[in-house]
């Protein structure tokens, strides 16, 4: 059977996971936190600026998948986008690092109902959207990507992280459609 | 709640200057996220209706990139942020 989320009593949600499903979330979100890295990452050097929020770095990660969860800012302007950088990133990968650790922290046992409140339910659609996006940069998902699914060949070592991008792709539209 | 430094940057010249609005958040067609969250995104952080929400979302599917917003620099900014914390590709520039 496989997992989707249906809307419970009080606006909150629930779902129930299967053995599989749940390692691979576990395994996902927490490869996530690690491509994250720590929450306080590149204030180091300056407290004060990293305790009210401000970063150091000014250019997009060169990991074209962390660069997808932090785009500039600016559509033309490579400056402006820099300083919006420094004020936005840490403030962001935070906000991403929570809604992971949220979500991470409401998986029960497999077989166990999972029941969310809505503010935790915003946390998993976070968890699982910026979890999608960047298995869909890794992978190079285009629009058509079911396509090119189906005409792989059934040893192509793609297809393990495509089922997994699949799986996570159903789970978050029937959050969408359960929070709605 | 995480700290908004550009907010508080920017309060000291409130009630000075007059706002113009000839700022946009522009948000990006991406092969990933789902045309559902999309519209459900625009509909939550924006406020807009059911159909104003997927009447952007299919531009954006679409024609590639649909205006979301328009409003002062901050103002823009502060989308563009919320935008980029819900994973949208989002960027913002002057009105042309």
């Amino acid at each position: 059977m496989v997992a989707s989320f249906r809307k419970a009593r009080k606006g909150g949600l629930s779902v129930t996971f299967g053995v599989a499903e749940l390692r691979v979330l576990q395994r996902v979100f927490g490869e996530m936190l690690e491509l994250l890295g720590p929450a306080d990452e590149g204030g180091e050097d300056d407290p004060l600026a990293a305790a009210v929020g401000i970063g150091t770095a000014t250019t997009a990660p060169e990991d074209p998948a962390l660069a997808r969860l932090f785009p500039d800012g600016y559509t033309d302007d490579a400056e402006a986008s820099s300083d919006f950088r420094r004020y936005t990133e840490p403030g962001l990968r935070a906000q991403k690092r929570e809604a992971l650790e949220t979500a991470l922290g409401t998986l029960e046992e497999p077989g166990q109902r999972v029941t969310l409140t809505a503010e935790q339910g915003q946390a998993w659609l976070r968890a699982l959207n910026d979890s999608r996006l960047v298995l869909g940069e890794r992978l190079g998902v285009s629009e058509d990507w079911d396509e090119l699914v189906e005409s792989m060949a059934e040893d192509d070592p793609r297809l393990p992280m495509f089922w997994v991008y699949d799986r996570l792709t159903f789970l978050e539209e029937s959050l969408v459609q359960a929070l709605w | 709640m995480s700290v908004a430094p550009m907010e508080t940057e920017e309060t000291g010249t409130e009630g000075l200057v007059v706002p113009d609005k000839p700022w946009v958040t522009i948000v990006w067609n991406d092969p990933v996220n789902l045309m559902s969250y999309v519209a459900f995104v625009f509909q939550k952080h924006f406020g807009y209706s059911k159909e104003k929400s997927a009447k952007l979302m299919l531009d954006v599917h679409e024609k590639g990139k649909a205006v979301v917003s328009n409003g002062t620099r901050e103002e823009m900014e502060r989308d563009v942020e919320a935008m980029h914390g819900y994973g949208l590709w989002a960027t913002m520039q002057h009105d042309e």
